[in-house]
């Protein structure tokens, strides 16, 4: 311990000797460290963004739309098909005991008019439970309910892009909104919810009882009054989501009398499969700028050996002294290898430092969500210690094993 | 009595490829403790080399060297290291003391690679530079002191560890005459008071006076070897012993 901290003290002397130097060969370090403090943070930011925005959407959540439809040998996109109900919404929550709870949900776009304001968005007919699912709240007035839905009642719940559009300051609730000349009550407000993962505001909409919405908004499609453009589910929780989407999967092929060699007539996905794709997107970013740190760290620790090996020759002298008056082989390796260290520690504690505030820069100017772990600091703390000795030994080495005959006479 | 130093058909050979360099030629040598030896010759004479053997930084070609009676050819580098660390002190021409560095902790260094740890290691080097006459230059760095002060912040880093032998190169080589009779004067009382064996490497026949034995060397081989008559001291030297 002694003989450390004396090897740290002696190190320090000789670094403060040269401190331009020292300060030029940290620099490798330096860029190193803090790039890759930069890059798990914007990585591990953007990863919390996504996690936070599938929270945002609802948690368990699998949504089923109706699967492709031939029509005269012409296989039309998935969603065209009229196979999915409002029944089966109900049946999915009656008879799968993985499933929690069942919105059917009807989409269309409309112009919306409130005096001689107007507004286009997107119609979404459907039943309280979507609110639940989608973990909807109403920040002003009340939501539609089941009795609304069951009576087809003219109620609208607006989302507040469309408040803002509509009527700016003014309290809307209890006020009457046209859409398609039918006229509606505004009920309540939804809470700002944001963008979606995928960039879309998730507050430019109106929900209306899905009864409502069929028979005046969006119309009814004459083969099926029952029919609905797609029903969001929601396991009861996140371990039973695959079990639910099996559930699902074979409740609806029974009850749309399908065969076995039959394909699905709909289609059944999860949120976390979506986003999943994106997360590893990231991640694989993440991946090449660690790349390009690593390779950064490499060039920063043959500064750092090139500077060792030039120190050591300069103090062959000092070298051949100590071994005079007794240092030992091992002792001069510690004093080197703990001079190489402190150097890429020290490098590395100011690449942190810089690291850090690049991310709060990034952060500030580009607008990304970045984190900080502690894991990634002691990540960095280690790597540079590390990179200060792996490179530190080879100039070390040869500093031990000098003649000291020949390095008391060395000029 | 075993002799201190026991030299016994000593060869440092060379090897520079095509040509083999005879540095010492079969030197058979014996120092007691106490003793007080000058060693001159020509430059190339083998001197430093045999000096370097003796002080534990070299190893022969062939030979015996026995120190304390321990044959010193079959220890290995931290083995020798260990040695010049306990039992040997070193005083170069050029002083080699570290720069930046205050004449305390120059005189600590060699305590800084002893086994045990030592407690009053601040203490003793603070007592060594009492005895080289540098008491009050202690917290100087080396370029706030003469060449005859280095010399002694030297003298006192040899101290240090209580060695044996005092193995000294041209101390006085770099300083003016005047210096150098102070110099050799702290030798020869650490030599008489304190019974440390002194040998030193010197151009000068008056250096060379102060010691009580002269070996010369010439092409490697000792040329010649006897006692310097101090007439004035015999007795009291005698009374030392």
């Amino acid at each position: 311990m002694k003989r450390l901290l004396s090897a740290i003290r002696i190190a320090f002397r000789a670094l403060e000797v040269n401190k331009t130097r020292s300060g030029l060969t940290m620099l490798g370090i330096v860029i190193g460290v803090a790039a890759v403090i930069a890059t798990v943070a914007v990585g591990s930011g953007a990863t919390q963004r996504v996690q936070q925005q599938i929270a945002s959407i609802g948690s368990n959540i699998i949504i089923i739309i109706p699967g492709s439809m031939t029509s005269s040998g012409l296989r039309m996109g998935t969603g065209n098909a009229v196979t999915l109900s409002e029944t089966d919404a109900r049946e999915l929550v009656a008879q799968c005991p993985e499933i929690g709870t069942a919105a059917p949900t009807v989409r269309g776009g409309a112009q919306i008019v409130y005096g001689d304001a107007n507004w286009a968005t997107i119609i979404l007919g459907t039943t309280p439970s979507y609110l639940v699912i989608r973990e909807l709240t109403v920040a002003k007035g009340a939501a539609f309910t089941d009795h609304d839905v069951d009576a087809a009642n003219k109620v609208a719940l607006l989302g507040q892009t469309v408040v803002d559009n509509l009527f700016g300051d003014l309290d809307p609730i209890g006020l009457t909104i046209r859409i398609k000349h039918v006229p509606f009550t505004v009920v309540g407000v939804l809470a700002r919810k944001g963008q979606s993962p995928t960039g879309q505001d998730q507050d430019d909409v109106i929900l209306l009882p899905v009864s409502t919405a069929k028979r005046k908004v969006i119309g009814i499609r004459s083969a099926n009054a029952d029919a609905v453009n797609a029903i969001t589910v929601q396991a009861r929780n996140a371990s039973l989501i695959h079990a639910a989407q099996d559930a699902a999967s074979a409740l609806l092929r029974q009850r749309h009398h399908l065969q076995p060699a039959e394909e699905d007539d709909f289609s059944i996905r999860n949120m976390e499969e979506i986003f999943a794709a994106q997360e590893a997107s990231s991640r694989i970013m993440s991946l090449m700028l660690a790349a390009v740190a690593s390779v950064s760290l490499l060039v920063g620790g043959i500064g750092i050996m090139n500077i060792m090996l030039v120190s050591v020759r300069e103090r062959t002298r000092e070298i051949g002294l100590r071994q005079a008056v007794g240092a030992k082989t091992r002792d001069i390796l510690t004093q080197f290898l703990v001079e190489a260290t402190t150097l890429s520690l020290a490098g590395g504690l100011v690449g942190i430092a810089l690291g850090v505030t690049a991310s709060a820069i990034i952060s500030k100017l580009a607008g990304w969500q970045t984190l900080i772990g502690l894991g990634s600091v002691l990540l960095a703390v280690l790597f540079s210690a590390v990179v200060g000795i792996a490179f530190g030994y080879y100039p070390a080495h040869k500093a031990a094993y000098l003649d000291p005959i020949e390095a008391l006479r060395y000029e | 009595m075993v002799p201190l130093i026991e030299v016994r058909n000593l060869w440092k050979i060379y090897d520079l490829g095509e040509v083999q360099v005879k540095a010492l030629q079969d030197i058979s040598l014996e120092i007691p403790q106490g003793a007080f030896v000058a060693i001159m010759g020509p430059s190339g004479s083998g001197k430093s080399t045999f000096v370097n053997l003796l002080g534990c930084l070299d190893r022969p070609s062939s030979g015996r060297y026995l120190l304390d009676g321990v044959p010193v050819e079959s220890l290995d580098r931290d083995q020798l290291a260990a040695i010049r660390n306990k039992k040997i002190g070193f005083i170069f021409q050029t002083f080699n003391l570290l720069s930046r560095t205050t004449a305390l902790e120059n005189v600590q260094l060699p305590l800084l690679y002893t086994e045990t740890d030592v407690r009053d290691s601040e203490q003793r080097a603070w007592d060594a530079l009492g005895i080289v006459g540098l008491a009050g230059r202690e917290l100087s760095l080396p370029n706030q002191l003469s060449g005859g002060q280095e010399q002694r912040v030297a003298i006192a880093r040899a101290l240090i560890n209580n060695p044996e032998i005092l193995l000294a190169d041209e101390p006085t080589g770099q300083l003016d005459s005047r210096t150098s009779d102070e110099i050799m004067k702290i030798f020869q009382e650490l030599n008489r008071s304190r019974g440390i064996t002194v040998i030193l490497i010197t151009h000068s026949e008056e250096i060379a006076s102060y010691a009580d034995r002269i070996v010369r060397f010439r092409d490697g081989r000792i040329v010649s070897d006897e006692a310097v008559s101090h007439p004035a001291l015999s007795i009291q030297q005698q009374a030392s012993r």
